[in-house]
């Protein structure tokens, strides 16, 4: 029984523990994003933003999500029941799992993998099925439209995304994300080394985040609401949830690919590395906000255009230039 | 070179960056939200409000029941019913504002020969049912009452004007 316990229960229970304790601050942080978007949207609009629940509007997201509980999931008749309510647990999932392989502080991951960068890349690939899903089984032309936008603008985007990732991995050598932060602490940040791909990446996470100035997928005025027109109550919430989650996954990819993780600038040691890991990502995260209360709507063709006829050129031209310095200087890492 | 200089403008993303900065700079203005139900802003002694019957001082009802104010509502939200008092005096029986009709065009105020019916500064007569809405003479004579003091000012800051 011992054994057992020390073999198997306790793994697995600690394994657990270790899930919750990087889910359940991240499920907070995202009921506090919505909160922090609507308060910088506020503010750089001239208005208040929440402010009536709770002390600054502090239980806004609170009373939120209880709204959302208590509502009525309406399954459209023709929905495809099944996959219709697989959508948005996929989409919310996919959000959470990412979060395994993001290194928190020196040593501090859930799995330290050593292909932490493909397994981002194809987490984020696979969040495009949510979205296609619930677009085809809500059986709604809005919905088909809007996912099938998103779907497209996803995928155009990610293919920017694969050589930026492309180019961190010639730098760094390795897929494992603790040693691209290493490498940064080695070298230098490479928001230093690779600006230009910071940016591309950047804007690639707002286009694969859906999130303005590329959220066409949703665009309220001629689709309504996109692929998720058709649902309600907490089926809506998983989206939403998994959407925010997303915007904090991207930041956090940033941070560990280009800001340098947990890694102190200014040689401030003395703040341990996680605190630093969240400034870094919240700040990202206040980038989205900032982006969106700035920038208008893209209209299709010019996203299209943007994804494939200058990032794409653009990260693969990068890309051969890092290759080339590296190859001809010598300093590829082994 | 014009083209060189577009080109280097695009590529440094500077109209990004320019409009970045602005709404950054929009986030640290003071905010023009009014915190409603605390604060209100200004209103006009113009402003049409909520109805009201007015009194003269002694106590008795302005309302000759001369039903011009009836007449002249174009959402014929006015009832009235007149008939002698026992003194012999011209008033109404009955004075119904409808407000689910009316569409506060003032034009009973104007068309009044002695100021009895006014529509003042009130807009928070908000109410559960359809039913509340139906003032009757009592109701608005009760308006009347209530906000004669604001009613008076109004009419006399407005007065100069008119």
């Amino acid at each position: 029984m011992a054994e057992l316990w020390t073999t198997t229960l306790w793994p697995a229970a600690w394994m657990v523990i270790k899930i919750l304790a990087i889910v359940l601050p991240l499920l907070l942080s995202v009921a506090y994003l919505t909160y922090a978007e609507r308060k910088v949207l506020g503010a750089m609009q001239l208005r208040k933003g929440p402010n009536v629940v709770g002390p600054f509007g502090l239980l806004q997201p609170l009373a939120d999500g209880a709204k959302l509980f208590f509502k009525e999931t309406v399954i459209p008749q023709n929905a495809d029941k099944f996959v219709f309510l697989l959508a948005p647990c996929l989409t919310f999932i996919l959000a959470l799992v990412a979060w395994a392989v993001i290194p928190f502080a020196d040593g501090v991951v859930l799995s330290n993998i050593n292909v932490g960068i493909l397994y981002l890349f194809a987490i984020s690939s696979l969040g495009v099925y949510g979205i296609i899903m619930s677009g085809w089984a809500s059986n709604s032309k809005y919905a088909l439209l809007g996912s099938l936008r998103s779907a497209a603008q996803m995928v155009s985007y990610e293919v920017s995304i694969g050589f930026v990732l492309v180019a961190i991995l010639l730098t760094t050598g390795s897929l494992n994300l603790s040693d691209v932060v290493h490498a940064q602490e080695k070298h230098t940040w490479f928001i230093i080394l690779h600006f230009p791909l910071f940016i591309i990446f950047y804007v690639s996470g707002l286009a694969e985040t859906n999130r303005s100035p590329f959220d066409l997928p949703e665009g309220e005025s001629e689709l309504v609401a996109g692929y998720m027109v058709e649902y309600s109550a907490m089926a809506f919430a998983l989206f939403f949830l998994g959407e925010y989650a997303n915007m904090i996954l991207v930041s956090g990819m940033i941070t560990t690919l280009f800001l340098g993780g947990w890694l102190a600038p200014f040689g401030l040691t003395f703040i341990p590395g996680i605190i630093w890991f969240i400034l870094k990502t919240c700040a990202m995260l206040f980038g989205f906000l900032w982006v969106r209360a700035t920038m208008p709507r893209y209209r299709y063709d010019q996203l299209m255009r943007l994804g494939w006829k200058v990032f794409l050129p653009f990260s693969l031209f990068w890309l051969v230039l890092t290759a080339g310095v590296l190859q001809y200087t010598g300093w590829m890492a082994n | 070179m014009s083209f060189l200089d577009r080109t280097a403008r695009d590529w440094l993303l500077l109209e990004l960056v320019s409009g970045m900065a602005l709404t950054f700079k929009y986030m640290f203005k003071p905010r023009v939200t009014l915190n409603y139900p605390y604060e209100k802003g200004p209103l006009s002694p113009r402003f049409r409000g909520e109805h009201a019957l007015r009194r003269y001082p002694n106590g008795e009802e302005r309302c000759i029941a001369c039903k011009l104010c009836e007449a002249i509502c174009p959402a014929q939200a006015i009832t009235i019913e007149a008939e002698p008092r026992d003194d012999g005096s011209r008033r109404t029986t009955r004075y119904d504002i409808d407000m689910t009709k009316c569409i506060y065009c003032g034009f009973c105020q104007e068309a009044c020969p002695v100021d009895a019916i006014v529509e003042g500064p009130n807009f928070e007569f908000a109410t559960e049912t359809r039913a509340e809405l139906m003032y009757d003479k009592d109701k608005l004579l009760a308006n009347g009452d209530r906000w004669e003091v604001e009613l008076a000012a109004r009419i006399e800051a407005d007065a100069p004007y008119r």
